[in-house]
């Protein structure tokens, strides 16, 4: 059989070419890689190699020729044997072929105009039962932290930290106390301050198995390996069709601390809940602390696990139980209530509590719902709380446009318009950098007041 | 950490390579002279039935060819053992095929179809083995170098005596992750070969007119890594390389750099015309460098192969080729269900 040579296709938009130059004549041998011909595209103009072996039989689009279609038949080459004046017979008298591939079949175009299937819900297990009687213990946020860790580390010997001062230092925020002690420098991994470096060294290790916890001295650092963590631990799983992902923590502090100013001050959240791929946890409790980030450890995907310096230092109830791990993906409801829901994660979660039980003072009753998870998104817990008080506020500390609260205002929005009673609220940090001066950094973030304002708006006090 | 300390395969102080010095080419036996051969064959004539393929509308997006650079996994594949890893950027099918992927797998990634490594969801840059070790494919220049440096950070974690071939281009040389990389990789001894494939030109950009230092194999030298320059166009030249190289890094010398002189005969990817370069330099190469025509030179002068046994390879090459793009074609695209699936476990 003669071989076709069709007008290729040099450039992902081209749909036809001239066909400038002949550089091989009728009767002439051609080897694999000859350039036989040049086109003109819309972008430049190009070398047509040969492919096969054989004698250019006959040239069916001449040289000169615009406009010709991408895959029209442009020349025959006879292969080793055939009757070179024979071979081109019958090609060229009619209009060249331009349907010889049909690189999409013809379904997929149908396909991509009908509607497009959901994504199908995950079901995501309630909080385990912590048994009556256990004994509850106070504990900080950063204790929390550095037990989930100590206890995973002890349970499974693929799961190591790394980071910078994490090791000899104790931490930066003192997270890892005693961790190298307990399991030496092999496991506790000190970085030189290299973010960008040490993330893709983390990722590396994950896909090869692996489960490293990549501490951030803060959450702003990682900006400078945002692309390791998006492009390489995020994706990998889909794109390579389920046979490789990222079993990967990134933790540390995010989030405003106290007058470190703009570079320091900024909430990750809603960054990392755009991205498919990442789990993105954000815990406001040391209970929440710890059994989320047993969770998180054992998640074969990369979870983004944002802690507040502020809150490390604050204590809360931790059940003393031997494995106490909770489900990334569930709501907490704080306290539950009927008059108005706030919901909130994170520090936010304290501008929530506060205003409470001012509320309650003056008859209000709130229900407070503690995301806890950012991605996937409880929006059930959510919407059911919308459903009983029929009105949403949402607190955060990251800036407005495009916030978490923005993205929960819109789903209620069309999950439960009918039971509003009034418009969503979202409270978040002013859309400005953080500001250094005391004064004008208090202004900047959200307040207690606020929350105590939007309140009484949507509830009509 | 002294330079002296480390168990050095060859030694030559004024070479300013820290104390090493480019091998002798390997001396092949028929055997490994034909599997060369018929290997970089398979890579030249897929690359070739991708360009076609691309032509014809079956492969979207974008393509870059290995056309030319084919001794360069070749021979680094003939100093590997069971276990070790290969990664690599975006001009990667080459790679691939070293690696023992299948070339059905491979093609029918390329025309985005349900049987393709990635079911359809990868592409040209983004194919994965976890069976074979190859971790990519990666589209982000110089991302792979952080990646690359963490598999040989989990070897070292788990002791396991594998190395991590990390490849990069040039062009990746000059990303700042990269030497983040090397000086974490030195630090800790981590057991990471470092494959610059120097083929000339960053897309567009001719190394001269990018690198302040052209000599890659001298970019270590901050991080105490040493280098060498290794003919990339001769497959035996590399296999002595590689040999030198993982015998380094398995001996706890931590990682190595080595830069491969090679060369891109395609443009950067399917729609670049290459204007950058002479015609009268690719054709050069071409014809005086040729990693494919040099193994064949070689079996006719010695004897080992007649120009028949040679077109025979050819022809079973080809059906390979032939079979894995047939089946490229004839598949079917994914299910939509796919749409949503891999993407957390």
């Amino acid at each position: 059989m003669p071989i076709e040579i069709l007008m290729p296709a040099l450039s992902p938009t081209m749909e036809e070419g001239n066909l400038s130059k002949w550089l091989k004549n009728e009767g002439d041998k051609v080897v694999a890689g000859d350039v036989i011909a040049e086109i003109e595209t819309d972008k430049a103009t190009m070398e047509v190699e040969a492919v096969d072996e054989g004698t250019l039989a006959k040239i069916v689009v001449p040289a000169g020729t615009e406009g010709v279609k991408v895959n029209a038949v442009i020349a025959v080459l006879a292969v080793d044997g055939e009757d070179v004046d024979k071979a081109g017979e019958g090609i060229g008298e009619e209009p060249p072929k331009a349907e010889t591939a049909a690189p999409a079949p013809a379904a997929a175009k149908s396909e991509a105009s009908a509607p497009v299937a959901a994504a199908p819900k995950t079901e995501i297990a309630a909080d385990p039962d912590v048994p009556a009687g256990t004994e509850m213990v106070s504990t900080t946020v950063r204790e929390a932290l550095r037990d989930a860790m100590a206890e995973e580390m002890r349970r499974d010997g693929d799961v190591f930290v790394m980071g910078e001062e994490v090791a000899e230092y104790q931490g930066a925020y003192k997270i890892t106390q005693g961790l190298l002690q307990e399991f030496g420098p092999r496991r506790v991994v000190d970085t030189p301050i290299t973010e960008h470096g040490f993330a893709g060294v983390g990722v590396g290790a994950a896909m090869a198995g692996l489960k490293p916890i990549v501490e951030f001295m803060t959450f702003n650092f990682a900006m400078q390996a945002i692309d390791q963590i998006i492009n390489s631990a995020a994706k990998t799983l889909y794109m390579s069709g389920g046979q490789m992902g990222a079993p990967i923590v990134f933790r540390g502090p995010n989030g405003a601390a106290a007058r470190v100013a703009a570079q320091h001050s900024q909430c990750y959240a809603a960054w990392y809940s755009h991205i498919p791929g990442l789990k993105v946890v954000m815990p406001y409790t040391a209970a929440d602390a710890k059994g989320l980030l047993k969770a998180a450890i054992r998640d074969p995907n990369p979870v983004i696990f944002l802690e507040n310096e502020i809150l490390y230092g604050h204590s809360f109830d931790v059940p003393k139980l031997d494995d106490f791990v909770l489900p990334i993906g569930k709501a907490r409801i704080h306290k539950t209530g009927k008059d108005v829901t706030i919901v909130s994660f994170g520090i936010g979660m304290t501008y929530a509590v506060k205003a409470e039980s001012e509320l309650r003072g003056m008859g209000i009753d709130a229900e407070i719902i503690d995301l806890r998870t950012i991605r996937p998104l409880d929006l059930d817990t959510v919407v059911a709380s919308v459903k009983k008080t029929n009105r949403l506020i949402v607190v955060e500390e990251g800036y407005p446009q495009s916030s978490v609260g923005d993205h929960i205002a819109n789903q209620v929005s069309q999950r439960a318009f009918d039971f509003l009673d009034a418009p969503v609220i979202t409270i978040a940090g002013k859309d400005v950098p953080m500001p250094y001066a005391a004064n004008l950094e208090k202004l900047a973030l959200p307040n207690v007041g606020e929350v105590i304002e939007a309140v009484k708006a949507v509830t009509y006090r | 950490m002294a330079t002296a300390a480390r168990k050095a395969p060859a030694k030559s102080k004024s070479d300013g390579k820290m104390g090493l010095s480019a091998p002798k080419p390997a001396e092949f036996t028929k055997e490994e002279e034909l599997a060369a051969y018929r290997h970089m064959l398979l890579i030249r004539r897929f690359e070739e039935k991708a360009g076609q393929l691309y032509g014809m509308g079956f492969i979207g997006g974008f393509c870059h060819l290995y056309i030319g650079q084919e001794a360069v996994v070749t021979g680094m594949k003939m100093a590997l053992i069971q276990g070790d890893q290969m990664i690599t950027a975006y001009r990667d099918h080459g790679h691939m095929l070293a690696m023992e992927l299948s070339p059905r797998g491979v093609m029918a990634e390329l025309t985005g179809r349900r049987g393709g490594l990635s079911r359809g969801k990868g592409g040209s840059m983004h194919m994965f083995s976890k069976e074979k070790h190859f971790y990519g494919g990666h589209g982000i220049v110089g991302a792979q170098v952080s990646l690359g440096t963490g598999l040989a950070f989990a070897n070292r974690y788990r002791d396991n005596n594998n190395v991590s071939l990390t490849y990069f281009g040039d062009g990746a040389a000059n990303q700042g992750q990269v030497y983040e990389s090397f000086n974490m990789a030195s630090l800790w001894k981590l057991p990471v070969i470092y494959i610059i494939e120097n083929n000339r030109y960053a897309m567009g950009t001719s190394v001269s007119r990018s690198s302040a230092e052209t000599d890659f194999s001298h970019r270590g030298a901050s991080f105490k890594i040493p280098g060498l320059q290794v003919d990339g166009m001769d497959v035996r030249a590399v296999k002595a390389a590689g040999d030198l190289a993982t015998e380094w890094c398995r001996a706890g010398n931590g990682p190595l750099i080595l830069e491969m002189q090679t060369y891109r005969y395609r443009g950067h990817s399917m729609s670049d015309p290459a204007k950058y370069r002479s015609k009268e330099e690719v054709q050069k190469m071409r014809s005086e460098h040729d990693p494919i025509e040099q193994v064949k030179a070689r079996l006719i002068e010695k004897k080992w192969a007649t120009e028949d046994e040679l077109k025979t390879v050819d022809k079973e090459v080809r059906d390979v080729v032939a079979d894995a793009a047939e089946f490229a074609q004839n598949d079917a695209e994914p299910d939509p269900s796919e749409l949503w699936t891999d993407i957390v476990l």
